[in-house]
């Protein structure tokens, strides 16, 4: 991967950083579920962009090692979370989070 | 060293029958159970006789050990079985006896339900008898002796569905495991003291070391010594333990016979005999013994004259029997001891089993007031059991009488203390030979006192038994007490009767003889020729009858000191106080602990997915900022940062 040299750290950081809160915030406000998920996607992949970063930084390749292993989980995460999600929908004909309630004591 | 003998196969083979009619004998013919359960006490016997076969007085004792049991630090215990002259008797008697009570059982719980069930506990209690009686060392010795107890736990239970029967039992182990305490403590000062278990390297200690220097002093050894009589009073049904054996007649008849007369009661006496050599070094020890002894033939005797029930009559003479037997060993005559153990078996099996012929054909009437007449109903059992009263009563030329005067007359050459032991003794045949013929004028003299009874004569497989145990009953004692002792002396000591002369002895062996005569006619005259004489003595003395029918209200004064006092303490102290109130508080607590966190944390399962999400969110924003903190103020610490106070604590 080639970065350009003259952009520092903290602005990768920084992106980071503001893409995982927009995940976050995603995650907690959004009422529809596949929103939600989404979230929680931004929020992996800003994690991703973290590693990368310093892997870059200080040359070493297990930050890069570790990326893919976020991939596969998120791989395994999104197939096991989009089939709950239709089997979800197909029970309650809602996605809307706040519809979801059937655990509730 | 001579061929080995196989004495395992003896113990295993009862065992081997035992498995098999235990697991297999629902599912097995009648026949076949039939064959298994006599086979295996025969093939036993077999295995005794072919070892009396080779049995050569001068290399005995046969020692054969099958490995290591126990070893740990300096206890070390083999499975060692021995075979000497004693235990060459013992098994004579219990597997011979065994295996004719067996056949008996055949006729008698022919048509029980639980006729495999009833013969594999005896074969189990075959196998635990032979083990008792041929272990090498205490501990494998305690392991059939607390076998043997199992048994007749399960036996005297054995007809479950009856309340009496399995309180019976109850009450046969819980007394036994009273005097089972006192031998275990016995026990363990024997090893504490000797440092092993074997009979024969505890002998051999002692034959060493007279003294035993400051090692064992006498006080030692006495205390050793009455914990193994406190163990064997239990057993053998002595002052103060004796009160469970009566109780026990509540199992079978041929149970009574083999383990309740015949063998398992003789283990007390047989295990002071093993032990002998200890009791010989204290004399304080053996004293008690021989009071114990006495006062109980004295005291069951008493009790015996005004039972009713045929089975219990015999029950209290065993306990009178077997006070004798301890008389014999509290003299130090251990031989004239297990003559009587050899001739009561014989005798006390037969009256049992003639008893269990006549509750057979009363269908299973066993009051004696009930009976009469049954001599030319019964004949055979009329006659067996006319051998083993005039046996029992100790009259000349019968077993009974050879056996029982050598206890006496050891007794009678044993000083001042002697002669009261004697005399109380004799009293004892007196009171003996009446009880007896009581027993033999209510069952077979007189009128029948039931009319809608029809007795009927036992099958053979009853009788024959009947009148091979007869025969030895009336033989048995003609071996004579002189060679009997001289057998036995290699393994018990001789039989020492320093002091007198023949002419003593034959005084005293007619002046027994006269007395049992009496005890005849005082039986003849009050249940023959005036049978309205017993009320009115009991009318006239109601107070003497009523100690004597209530038993010396010996079972009511346990009750009140003893078992009254346990239960409140485990009713109110253990129940109330440790169980509910202490233990149940602690378990009750520690739910409600949980039961009120549970109530609390519930209302955070709000099932909003995202009340979740935010508790999810700001939990690992605290962590976050915890770590954060962390990591910023252990760098600064490490690089003498100057930490603000309060970042200061949690870096470190």
């Amino acid at each position: 991967m080639i970065l350009p040299q003259d952009v520092p750290l903290t602005w990768y950081l920084l992106l980071s950083a503001a893409l995982f809160s927009l995940g976050v915030v995603g995650f907690l406000i959004k009422r529809n579920l596949i929103t939600v998920f989404m979230s929680i996607e931004l929020m992996l992949n800003a994690v991703n962009l973290s590693f990368v970063t310093f892997a870059h930084q200080w040359h070493a390749v297990k930050g890069q090692i570790f990326v893919f292993f976020v991939m596969m989980v998120a791989a395994a995460e999104a197939a096991v979370g989009l089939a709950i999600i239709i089997a979800v929908f197909r029970a309650r004909s809602t996605l809307a989070v706040d519809r979801i309630d059937l655990m509730k004591l | 060293m001579n061929a080995p003998l196989h004495l395992w196969l003896i113990p295993l083979l009862p065992f081997a029958g035992f498995l098999l009619n235990g697991i297999l004998g629902r599912r097995l013919p009648k026949s076949l159970t039939t064959a298994i359960a006599l086979l295996a006490p025969l093939a036993s016997f077999g295995v005794v006789v072919v070892a009396v076969m080779g049995f050569n007085s001068a290399s005995a004792p046969f020692v054969e050990a099958y490995g290591h049991w126990i070893s740990v630090g300096f206890l070390h215990v083999d499975f060692t079985l021995v075979l000497d002259q004693l235990s060459l008797v013992m098994l004579l008697v219990v597997t011979g006896v065994g295996f004719l009570i067996h056949v008996y059982s055949v006729g008698y719980m022919a048509h029980d339900e639980g006729y495999a069930r009833y013969f594999s506990y005896l074969n189990l209690f075959l196998f635990f008898m032979t083990l008792l009686v041929l272990a090498g060392n205490v501990l494998l010795m305690f392991v059939g002796w607390e076998g043997v107890g199992l048994a007749s736990y399960l036996l005297i239970g054995f007809w479950f569905q009856k309340t009496t029967a399995v309180e019976a039992g109850k009450k046969a182990f819980i007394v036994n495991r009273i005097g089972d305490f006192g031998f275990l403590i016995g026990i363990f000062l024997l090893l504490a003291n000797f440092g092993t278990l074997a009979f024969s390297e505890i002998a051999a200690k002692l034959a060493a070391n007279p003294a035993q220097g400051q090692v064992l002093s006498g006080g030692v050894l006495t205390i050793i010594c009455l914990c193994l009589l406190f163990g064997a009073t239990g057993k053998s049904a002595q002052l103060p333990l004796y009160v469970w054996l009566p109780d026990a007649m509540e199992g079978p008849t041929p149970v009574s016979a083999l383990i309740h007369a015949a063998t398992m009661v003789t283990a007390g006496v047989y295990m002071i005999v093993r032990t002998h050599f200890l009791f010989d070094r204290s004399p304080f020890a053996l004293s008690v013994v021989a009071i114990v002894g006495a006062a109980t033939a004295l005291f069951a005797a008493t009790i015996a004259l005004v039972q009713t029930d045929i089975k219990r009559v015999l029950a209290y003479s065993t306990i009178s029997q077997l006070g004798y037997m301890f008389l014999g060993c509290g003299v130090a005559a251990y031989s004239a001891a297990i003559f009587h153990l050899v001739t009561h078996a014989f005798f006390k099996a037969l009256l049992f089993l003639a008893a269990g012929s006549v509750i057979h054909a009363m269908g299973g009437e066993q009051d004696l007031r009930k009976m009469g007449g049954l001599r030319t109903k019964l004949p055979i059992t009329f006659w067996t059991m006319t051998a083993g009263v005039i046996a029992i009563a100790g009259i000349w030329p019968l077993a009974g009488f050879f056996s029982k005067d050598a206890i006496l007359y050891a007794a009678f050459l044993q000083g001042t203390s002697g002669k009261v032991l004697w005399f109380l003794g004799l009293v004892t045949a007196l009171l003996t030979s009446f009880y007896m013929f009581r027993l033999w004028y209510l069952a077979f003299m007189g009128q029948s006192h039931t009319e809608d009874a029809h007795p009927h004569e036992s099958p053979w497989s009853m009788l024959g038994p009947l009148v091979i145990l007869a025969i030895l009953s009336v033989c048995s004692g003609w071996i004579g007490i002189d060679r009997f002792a001289a057998f036995l002396a290699p393994a018990v000591g001789p039989l020492h009767l320093e002091g007198g002369n023949a002419l003593w002895e034959i005084g005293l062996s007619v002046l027994a003889v006269l007395v049992a005569l009496e005890g005849w006619m005082i039986a003849n005259k009050y249940y023959k020729r005036k049978p309205e004489r017993p009320a009115q003595l009991a009318a006239a003395l109601p107070h003497g009858y009523n100690i004597l029918v209530n038993k010396y209200y010996v079972d009511e004064i346990y009750g009140a000191a003893v078992i009254k006092p346990l239960l409140s303490i485990s009713k109110y102290l253990l129940g109330w106080v440790v169980d509910t109130a202490l233990l149940g508080g602690i378990a009750w607590l520690l739910g409600g602990i949980t039961n009120f966190a549970g109530v609390i944390l519930q209302r955070w399962q709000s099932g909003n997915l995202r009340s979740y999400a935010a508790w999810l969110t700001a939990g690992a924003a605290a962590l976050l900022i915890f770590v954060f903190y962390i990591s910023i103020g252990s760098y600064m610490g490490a690089h003498g940062i100057d930490v603000p106070m309060n970042l200061h604590w949690m870096g470190h």
